[in-house]
C-alpha cells in the first residue's frame, strides 16, 4: 500500500472532524427523540473517519487540539454553525452527497485513504439516505418547512463551490464529480418541491478558502470551545 | 368470559384482582393487556416516565461537555452515551406506552412540571471531571437501583431494563477510567477530579430517595414486585461498593464519618442533608429551570419539522391512494441508485 | 400540536441469519421509511440486527388475555404431540 498524501487525509479528516463537531452541538435539542440517535450516528461515523484520518498525518489530539485556525483545511460548509433543522439538514445534503461521490471514487485506489474511503462509503451512503429523506418532508411538508428549507439550501450554497477544487495529492475527476453532485442535488431538490439555488457556489475573494486555511468568522470561535481545555492543561493525558 | 370487558362489575374486579395477585405472588409477568389494579397502572405509568424523564433530561449536563471534550476518544465515548441516554428514554416511554398513555401525553407532563425526572440532574456540570463523576456515581446508584428492576413484575417495563443495564455497564466504566485518567493524571487533573466527586457524591446517595420510613410509595411497589429493595438497603449496598472503588482511585469521598462497622459487615456513613434534597425537588436546585427550559424549548423548536414529516406522510398516501407517486418524480430512465423515494 | 403526533410502530429485528425476527420495542415515526431507519438507529446500534421489520402497532390483532383459556388450554391435555409420549425400548437408535 502507497502511504497516503497528508494534505489529503489532513482536508479529508478536517471536514469530517469539524462536521461531526456541528452535529454534536445537537445533542438533546432535536426535533424529536428518535432524531437525537439519527444525529449521533452521523457525528460518531464521522468523527470515527476523522480519527483514521488524521492518525494517517500525526497524533489525532495534538492535530485537532494544537492547531491553529489557519493550519487547518477543511471546507467553510462544515464550519457553519448548525442552525435550525433545515440547516443541518440542507448541509448534510450538500456534504454528504459530495462525500458519497468523493469515497467512492477514492475507495478505488491502493493508499491508506483508499481503505478508509471503502469502509466510510457505506456510512456515508446511509447519511445521504437520511439527508435526503428529510430533504424530501421539509421541502414537500408545510409551507413553513417549505420555506425554511429552501432558505437554509440557498444560504449554503455559496459554500458548495470549493468542494470540486482539486485536493493535492487526490486523482479524481473533479469536473466529472461535481457533475455528478450538481444531477443528484438537482434532482432530489425537484422532487422535493424545492428550487436548486441559482446564486454563485464560492465567494469572489481572491484570499481562497477552507482549502487554503481561509475559513469564515464562526470557525475561530468553535475552535476556541473544542480546544480550550486541552490547551488549558498542556501535555496531560485524558 | 370473551364478551366481558375486564372492568364490568366489582365481583369481577375482585375475581380479576385475586388472580392478578397470584400472579405477581408466583413470580409471573404483568403483561400489557392483562387486567391489573388502576393503582398498579398509574403507579408503573408515574415511576416508568419519570424513569424516561430522568434519561431524557439527564443528556443535557454531560451534552454540556461533548464540544469540549479534551480528547477524540473521550469525545466518541461522551457521544455515544448521551446517544444511549436518548435511547434508553425511547425504552422507557414505549414501555409506557403500552399501558395506554402516549408519549406526548407524558412529554407533556414532563414539560408543564407535572411530572418529575431524577433531581440529579439538577445540578451543574462545572468541569470535565464532572463527566467522569456522574458515570462513575451517578450512573453507579443508577445501575445499583435498576438491576433489580430487570425482574419487575411489569413485562415490558422489566424486558426494557434489562436492555438499558447491558448498555449501562459501559457509562460506568468510561467514567471510572475518566476519573482515573483525571486521578493519576497532573495535579491540576488530579484537583479537578476529587473537587468533582466531593461534589456528587452524597447528591448520589440522595438518589435512592428519602429513608424507609419517609418514603411514600414504597410498601405498595414493593407488594407489587415492582421495587425490590428498599431505598435504604440499596444505598448502603451502594456505598458499601464506592468505597473500595474511591480507594483505587485515589480519591476520597466527602464523609467523615464513613467507617466500617464490624458489627453489621456495613460502611457507616454521616447524615444526608434532607432539607437539600427536598428543596432541589421542590424546583430550587442550581439547574432545574434550566434543564426543563432547554428540554421545552427544544420540543417546541421542533413542532414545525414533526409537523413537515406528518403533512409529507399525508400527502404520500394520499397520492398513493390517486395511482401516483410525487409531484415532480424524476425522469423517467433514472437508474434505481438515483430514485430515491 | 395533535396534527404532529406521529404513529407508534413496532420494531422486529432479526439478530443474524438463519433466526427469525424477534419483538424488540416500538417508537415513533411518520411513514414507514422513516420508521424503517428510525429502528436501524435506535434498535441496532450495537450490531444488534441484520434485518428489521417495522409495523404500524395499531395493525397489529391480539388475542385476548380473556381467551387464553379458551385458546391454550385445550392444548395443554394433548401430550400424545410430544416425542416423549412415547415409550421405545432401550437400545433403539436413530428414533
Amino acid at each position: 500500500m502507497n502511504p497516503a498524501p497528508a494534505s489529503a487525509a489532513l482536508a479529508l479528516g478536517d471536514d469530517a472532524l469539524l462536521l461531526s463537531h456541528r452535529l454534536g452541538e445537537w445533542a438533546g435539542h432535536a426535533p424529536v427523540l428518535e432524531e437525537e440517535l439519527a444525529l449521533a450516528n452521523i457525528a460518531l461515523d464521522l468523527l470515527g473517519q476523522a480519527r483514521v484520518l488524521l492518525s494517517l498525518v500525526g497524533d489525532e489530539d495534538e492535530l485537532a487540539y494544537l492547531r491553529e485556525e489557519r493550519a487547518f483545511r477543511n471546507l467553510q460548509l462544515v464550519e457553519q454553525p448548525r442552525g435550525d433543522f433545515a440547516h443541518t439538514i440542507a448541509r448534510q445534503l450538500y456534504f454528504s452527497s459530495y462525500q458519497r461521490l468523493l469515497y467512492e471514487e477514492l475507495a478505488q485506489g491502493d493508499t491508506a485513504i483508499a481503505e478508509l474511503a471503502s469502509k466510510a462509503v457505506k456510512e456515508v451512503d446511509y447519511h445521504r439516505d437520511h439527508a435526503e429523506h428529510w430533504t424530501l418532508r421539509l421541502g414537500d411538508g408545510t409551507a413553513e418547512s417549505h420555506q425554511r428549507m429552501q432558505q437554509a439550501l440557498d444560504a449554503l450554497w455559496r459554500y458548495t463551490g470549493e468542494a470540486f477544487e482539486p485536493i493535492e495529492g487526490l486523482t479524481v475527476n473533479w469536473a466529472t464529480l461535481r457533475a455528478r453532485w450538481t444531477d443528484r442535488i438537482t434532482t432530489v431538490l425537484r422532487q422535493a418541491t424545492l428550487t436548486v439555488p441559482s446564486g454563485p457556489q464560492s465567494g469572489s475573494w481572491a484570499a481562497g478558502g477552507g482549502r487554503q486555511g481561509v475559513q469564515t468568522e464562526p470557525f475561530g470561535r468553535m475552535l476556541a470551545e473544542m480546544q480550550h481545555l486541552h490547551r488549558s492543561h498542556p501535555g496531560a493525558t485524558w | 368470559m370473551t364478551t366481558m370487558a375486564p372492568d364490568a362489575g366489582t365481583q369481577d374486579d375482585v375475581a380479576y384482582e385475586a388472580q392478578f395477585n397470584a400472579a405477581v405472588t408466583a413470580e409471573e409477568r404483568i403483561e400489557p393487556r392483562d387486567w391489573m389494579p388502576d393503582a398498579y397502572r398509574a403507579s408503573l405509568v408515574r415511576q416508568i416516565a419519570q424513569h424516561a424523564h430522568s434519561e431524557i433530561i439527564g443528556m443535557q449536563p454531560e451534552a454540556n461537555w461533548i464540544t469540549r471534550a479534551p480528547s477524540l476518544r473521550r469525545k466518541a465515548i461522551l457521544m455515544a452515551k448521551v446517544q444511549d441516554e436518548a435511547g434508553h428514554g425511547l425504552y422507557l416511554y414505549s414501555a409506557a406506552e403500552t399501558l395506554g398513555t402516549s408519549r406526548d401525553e407524558l412529554l407533556d407532563r414532563l414539560h408543564s412540571g407535572r411530572q418529575k425526572y431524577s433531581s440529579i440532574f439538577n445540578y451543574p456540570t462545572l468541569t470535565w471531571a464532572d463527566v467522569g463523576a456522574i458515570g462513575w456515581l451517578v450512573d453507579g446508584a443508577a445501575i445499583t437501583n435498576q438491576v433489580p428492576l430487570c425482574r419487575c413484575s411489569y413485562g415490558p417495563y422489566a424486558r426494557a431494563m434489562v436492555r438499558i443495564c447491558k448498555e449501562e455497564s459501559f457509562h460506568q466504566r468510561q467514567g471510572y477510567e475518566l476519573l482515573l485518567a483525571l486521578s493519576q493524571g497532573t495535579e491540576a487533573q488530579h484537583a479537578m477530579a476529587q473537587d468533582a466527586v466531593n461534589r456528587w457524591w452524597w447528591p448520589s446517595l440522595m438518589m435512592f430517595g428519602p429513608p424507609d420510613d419517609e418514603s411514600a410509595h414504597s410498601a405498595q411497589s414493593m407488594a407489587w414486585r415492582i421495587k425490590r429493595h428498599s431505598n435504604d438497603e440499596l444505598r448502603q449496598r451502594f456505598v458499601d461498593i464506592c468505597v473500595p472503588q474511591a480507594d483505587s482511585l485515589g480519591l476520597t469521598l466527602p464523609d467523615p464519618d464513613l467507617t466500617w462497622d464490624e458489627e453489621r459487615g456495613h460502611y457507616a456513613f454521616g447524615p444526608i442533608d434532607w432539607d437539600e434534597f427536598r428543596e432541589v425537588l421542590r424546583g430550587n436546585g442550581p439547574c432545574n429551570e434550566q434543564r426543563i427550559n432547554q428540554r421545552r424549548t427544544a420540543h417546541e423548536e421542533g413542532a414545525w419539522v414533526r409537523e413537515a414529516a406528518t403533512a409529507y406522510a399525508t400527502k404520500q398516501a394520499e397520492r398513493s391512494r390517486h395511482g401516483y407517486r410525487a409531484p415532480h418524480d424524476p425522469q423517467q430512465g433514472d437508474t434505481q441508485e438515483e430514485d430515491i423515494a | 400540536m395533535s396534527t404532529a403526533d406521529w404513529p407508534l410502530w413496532e420494531v422486529f429485528v432479526r439478530s443474524r441469519r438463519g433466526l427469525s425476527h424477534t419483538h424488540a420495542g416500538s417508537l415513533h415515526a411518520p411513514d414507514a421509511t422513516m420508521a424503517l431507519r428510525n429502528a436501524r438507529d435506535l434498535y441496532t446500534r450495537r450490531s444488534e440486527g441484520i434485518s428489521v421489520w417495522v409495523v404500524p402497532s395499531a395493525e397489529i390483532t391480539a388475542s385476548s388475555p380473556d381467551e387464553k383459556d379458551s385458546y391454550f388450554e385445550p392444548a395443554a391435555d394433548k401430550p400424545y404431540r410430544h416425542p416423549t409420549f412415547y415409550e421405545i425400548p432401550e437400545g433403539v437408535r436413530h428414533l
